[in-house]
């Protein structure tokens, strides 16, 4: 142990993620993408709903950069303006089940006993449910509306935050920093947030970087089926349907949604895997 | 293992109890619903409805109706196509999704487990960064861009395989494949993160310091470990089948449940959505049984179960 | 009772010359020489113990003699294992399988992790004989059923596809020395077997490795961390301390006469059962060259009279009892204790004993189903008030893991600043600060350890810290559960001498529990043995050890090994 640098644990794992170029890569590309997204509608000329309906399935050139779809509309930028939409769901939904799925997952293993027992009962029961049915049917009871869709999204995927944040707060309650802390005197409140949380943030973080790739995959899946954001909203998943359906006269309407979505998932992943063996230095020791 | 059979059961009626009386009050509360007095409802609908649902009655009665209904397995009539019986349908239309799942499924694990397996026995070889390589692009790769894909390599430009149907001769192989590969992907990473941190045991040195081959380590004494995280998510898998068949049979043009479910959904019939809903809860409720019951039977300590 | 074991000795008696091996772990942090060019031979027949602390590179040496070191960090750099006419380091994979299991067998520490729970144990210890084409496999299944009723695991007579969860930890080592020695082996290694164990286990599982190998003729390397374990087992001691070996001998002359310091050191500084001392030797004293030769133990004064004196800590009839899924265990069976004030309790038992439970109910750490406890005469109440600050800082504790009991997100400074912030000790940050570098001071470290993390400390250091923290809040009773228990003996010595001082110093009372007989003598006034959750026998600490009253006590002192119940320095 060298006694000079008492360099934190966090900062610890920035430098063995830099070293992981496969993750600095994807965190470059989601960077480019994240940016592409916010600013891109912007830099088009064209509004992304905006039909021309004189240049109609035009191939990538130089007014359209991505080409035009069936109504003339630029795909550059629906495109980017599907990267909000897709992302912003994403993101919003992965924070709505980090906060549920969290917070149950650590007062249940936590508390444990028949507290636990209880709750991790509802939510095997929860689990054994076809959710993406359960969304389907909400969006076909409720409408679509964006709001209920990623509450809806969230919900489902709160379970799995909670299984997971039981199962290291469980791991970590056994550790003996946990009963010095009660035999101290200190608050089930202080002990919670100020000793458990912050050891349980590794393993947090690297599957809520997981869980938005994930989200997507279920978001646009929704609006493949036509179930997702109503039109004229695009997200990536009802870009690449309509691209799809007319694969065969314009590729590019599939290829440029398509790859957008693929390249973000993808890179989620890796980065989410980089964050793992970051975190965790025995999982990356080969 | 016979009280384990037990305890699931008993644990899998009050889930259905749970979804039945959920989609039960729905239907009657949710805006927009078939029960929605604002709605012009054709008469023919509206007198079948009246008498299954039993609609003049207190609402406790009509719970009981429904609930007497569901245990005779009757899910009422379908409310686009009125002379239909959900329960007909969803006869018709189930044999080919199950079809397309078992397909899929075994392409999955007969290509995912064997790949997970290799990558961890090569380790950080061309041999790992090939099929995990592949994996990760086949996880983020969803089937609805996959699909097309295949479509306009293998039908389209190479006319190998035809794009839609399900008539007979090669139809299943483009469907089944899209699907199968898909979670080939999932369960080859999870193979390989299981058998890696099996490999990782005490025991498995052990078997290193017998004398045991390379070989026999794999298969006798790391693979029970190993594969016993891919089992816990064949459950998952085989509803994820299930419902992935939606996309699927939409892109290719089955009438399976899952085209025929989408299609309720758009066409709010609701009787068949909630139908098909009550089905697909009691199937995934059994798989799970079954894998449960199949983890017992790999894992010996699991055996004590209470 | 002679073995039935018809197998052909397929490799005639080698000796075993490991030459100027070393070997090297690649780290992120550096390259540490973990097998610094050592010399070691081993005779046929003979009994060879490898002695040495953590880091010493005794368990390296034993796993490359078989190549089964982790390829990636560990490097063999230099050497020759000379076996059987060949260089086994120079052997590819599929000679070397051919070695291992037939020639040259290894057992391992832990015997839970160590054998395959998916596989029953019968197939396990066969398995040795079919992989290397010995026998049938169904001659070879009644080959293991033999052996493994000769070592005394009695169970697989009427259980034979029973599996390794369903026996206890020695009868799974049993199993491991069955499987180890059922192809008839020229040599064995034996890394650790029996450090898992409880104490009377230990015992029975030498006596049997040592009767089988006898009988077959096969030589053993015995590594373990306890001179006195291997002195009772070995016929030669080989002793390693960073790397390399200091001194080898025949057992009896290198203790009766060791002459490298470090071997001295590790002779004196164990706590042993026939004298009485104040405060233990410790490596310091014998190598620092600062110090003299040799010090005697310090001169023993007379414990504080416990008779008279009131009792600060006091429980009556205490049980404990948890619900599991074979129904209700009594972890404490009807415990009344009395610990007087200044004074060292000592509670001794093997696992399961309840002395852990027991230590923690008194804290309140763990829920008693019934039965009071007294601090200073008064009650201290049960479960509605358990957070009770008066009782919970006047009560400390400190536990077995030093690497599990600090939080490894927070710096020193804001451990041991934390208590005294919920317990609003102090008048101003400053203040507290100041206290909390008193403290560091007070158990051996200093003021430029504030900022610290957990992680860049050694286990002995972080239980100071621990033993720091639990002194924050000003206790008058510490609990000590098994807090040396995991250190290497010259790093026990010290915190022991530090735990011994501090209760000059402040006047501390203690409950020190721990499965090591010598270590609770050195610590105790008074001692308990506890044993399926009741203290059968109770007394001052002189009085149990010369004169136990119960078989179990008796069994206890005498499953230690010779050397560990008498100082073996020459008088």
């Amino acid at each position: 142990m060298n006694p000079e640098n008492s360099s934190s644990l966090g900062k610890d794992a920035w430098l063995r993620l830099r070293a992981n170029r496969m993750a600095m890569v994807s965190l470059f590309i989601l960077l480019a993408i994240g940016l592409l997204s916010l600013f891109g509608p912007m830099l088009s000329s064209n509004a992304f709903d905006q039909q021309n309906l004189d240049r109609i399935f035009e191939s990538p050139n130089g007014t359209y950069l991505f080409g035009t779809d069936n109504l003339g509309r630029d795909l550059f930028a629906r495109t980017t303006y599907g990267g909000r939409i897709s992302l912003s769901v994403g993101l919003l939904a992965t924070l709505v089940s980090l906060i549920i799925g969290v917070t149950y997952g650590m007062i249940s293993g936590y508390a444990g006993g028949r507290v636990d027992a209880w709750m991790m009962r509802m939510v095997d029961v929860l689990y054994s449910l076809p959710f993406i049915i359960f969304v389907i049917l909400l969006m076909v009871m409720f409408g679509r509306n964006f709001l209920l869709l990623f509450l809806a999204i969230g919900a489902v995927e709160w379970l799995t935050m909670a299984r997971i944040t039981r199962a290291q707060t469980l791991n970590l309650k056994k550790a003996e920093f946990i009963e010095a802390a009660r035999a101290l005197g200190f608050s089930h409140t202080r002990i919670l947030f100020r000793h458990l949380l912050p050891n349980l943030i590794g393993p947090i973080i690297v599957y809520a970087t997981l869980t938005v790739p994930a989200v997507m995959l279920l978001e646009a899946v929704l609006s493949f089926l036509g179930l997702g954001v109503q039109a004229p909203m695009s997200s990536w998943g009802s870009l690449i349907k309509e691209g799809a359906e007319k694969m065969d006269a314009a590729p590019w309407l599939l290829l440029f949604p398509g790859s957008f979505f693929c390249l973000t998932l993808f890179s989620l992943n890796f980065l989410g895997d980089g964050l793992r063996d970051a975190l965790d230095p025995k999982s990356s020791e080969d | 293992m016979s009280r384990l059979v037990f305890s699931r059961l008993l644990q899998a009626i009050p889930t259905l109890w749970v979804i039945a009386t959920l989609t039960f009050f729905m239907t009657r509360f949710a805006p927009g619903g078939p029960f929605d007095s604002e709605k012009a409802i054709p008469e023919e609908i509206k007198v079948k409805l009246e008498s299954h649902f039993g609609l003049d009655r207190p609402l406790f009665d009509q719970y009981a109706l429904y609930l007497q209904n569901l245990l005779r397995g009757d899910l009422g009539p379908s409310f686009k196509y009125p002379e239909w019986e959900v329960s007909e349908l969803i006869a018709t239309a189930f044999p080919v999704s199950l079809t397309l799942g078992v397909l899929s499924f075994i392409i999955a694990l007969l290509i995912g487990i064997p790949g997970g397996m290799i990558a961890a026995l090569k380790r950080n070889t061309w041999m790992d960064y090939l099929p995990m390589g592949l994996s990760m692009a086949g996880v983020c790769l969803p089937t609805f861009v996959l699909g097309p894909l295949l479509i306009f390599a293998f039908s389209t430009q190479l006319a190998l395989f035809p794009p839609l149907g399900w008539y007979g001769g090669s139809d299943w192989v483009l469907p089944s494949l899209t699907l199968g590969l898909f979670y080939a992907a999932y369960i080859a990473r999870l193979t390989r993160a299981g058998m890696l941190e099996t490999l990782q045991q005490d025991y498995i040195r052990t078997a290193r310091a017998k004398g045991a081959s390379s070989w026999r380590i794999l298969t006798k004494h790391a693979a029970r470990g190993g594969l016993l995280p891919v089992v816990t998510f064949l459950g998952p898998a085989f509803a994820g089948l299930i419902s992935g068949s939606f996309v699927i049979e939409s892109i290719f043009f089955i009438p399976g449940l899952g085209k025929f479910f989408v299609t309720a959904a758009f066409n709010r019939d609701y009787t068949m959505v909630l139908g098909t809903v009550l089905f697909y809860a009691t199937l995934i409720i059994c798989l799970n049984l079954i894998v449960d019951l199949i983890q017992a039977w790999l894992d010996p300590k699991a055996r004590q179960f209470k | 009772m002679p073995l039935t074991l018809n197998l052909l000795r397929i490799n005639p008696m080698s000796n075993l010359h490991i030459e100027n091996l070393q070997v090297n772990f690649h780290t992120r942090e550096g390259i540490v020489r973990a097998v610094d060019g050592i010399n070691l031979s081993i005779k046929p027949g003979e009994i060879v113990g490898l002695v040495g602390e953590s880091g010493s590179g005794k368990s390296v040496t034993c796993n490359s003699i078989l190549q089964l070191l982790p390829a990636p960090p560990a490097r063999i750099e230099s050497g020759i294992i000379q076996w059987s006419g060949k260089d086994l380091l120079l052997q590819g994979d599929a000679e070397m399988q051919g070695i291992r299991g037939k020639e040259i067998s290894m057992i391992f520490q832990d015997p839970m992790s160590c054998l395959n729970p998916y596989i029953p144990i019968l197939d396990q210890v066969a398995e040795p004989l079919i992989i290397h084409g010995l026998c049938h496999p169904q001659k070879a299944m009644k080959n293991a059923r033999e052996i493994l009723l000769r070592v005394g695991v009695q169970r697989i007579a009427e259980h034979p596809r029973a599996y390794p969860h369903e026996f206890s930890g020695g009868m799974r080592q049993r199993a491991m020395i069955a499987m180890a020695l059922i192809t008839k082996p020229s040599l064995l290694l034996a890394d650790e077997p029996t450090t898992a164990l409880d104490v009377t286990v230990q015992a029975k599982v030498l006596s049997i490795l040592k009767d089988l190998c006898g009988s077959l003729g096969t030589s053993v390397l015995f590594v373990s961390h306890d001179l006195g374990l291997v002195a009772e087992l070995a016929d030669r001691v080989v002793v390693m301390y960073h790397g390399k070996v200091v001194e080898q001998n025949d057992t009896r002359a290198l203790f009766t006469q060791p002459s490298h310091p470090y071997v001295k050191a590790l002779i004196a500084c164990r706590p042993t059962l026939d004298i009485s001392q104040d405060r233990l030797p410790t490596v310091d004293d014998f190598i620092d060259p600062k110090e003299e030769a040799t010090p005697h133990p310090t001169t023993y004064s007379p414990p504080n009279p416990s008779s008279g004196q009131e009792a600060l800590i006091e429980a009556r009839d205490l049980i404990v009892e948890f619900k599991t899924d074979e129904g209700t265990v009594r972890a404490v069976d009807q415990v009344s204790l009395s610990i007087s004030k200044g004074t060292t309790h000592g509670l001794v038992g093997e696992s399961g004993s309840g002395k852990t439970t027991l230590g923690r109910s008194l804290l309140n750490l763990i829920e008693k189903s019934s039965g009071e406890i007294w601090l200073n005469g008064k009650r201290i109440p049960s479960n509605g008030q358990r957070n009770d600050s008066g009782f919970r800082k006047a009560m400390q504790i400190i536990f077995q893991d030093p690497y599990a009991s600090l939080n490894p997100r927070l710096t020193i400074e804001q451990t041991l600043l934390e208590p005294m912030q919920v317990h609003r000790l102090g008048k101003s940050k400053t203040e507290r600060v100041d206290r909390v570098v008193a403290l560091l001071e007070e158990v051996g470290l200093g003021a430029e350890h504030l900022s610290r993390y957990p992680y860049e400390f050694s286990g002995g250091q972080r239980q100071r810290i621990c033993v720091a923290r639990a002194l924050t809040t000003e206790p008058e009773f510490i609990v000590c559960d098994e807090c040396v228990s995991a250190m290497d003996v010259s790093v026990q010595a010290q915190v022991l001498n530090l735990l011994k001082s501090l209760q000059v110093t402040r006047g501390l009372t203690y409950l020190f529990i721990s499965h090591d007989l010598g270590v609770v003598k050195f610590m105790s006034d008074e001692i308990s043995v506890m044993q399926a959750g009741r203290i059968i026998e109770s007394g001052s600490a002189d009085h149990i050890y010369n004169d136990p009253q119960t078989v179990y006590t008796r069994q206890l002192i005498d499953s230690i090994p010779a050397a560990n119940r008498s100082s073996g320095l020459s008088s």
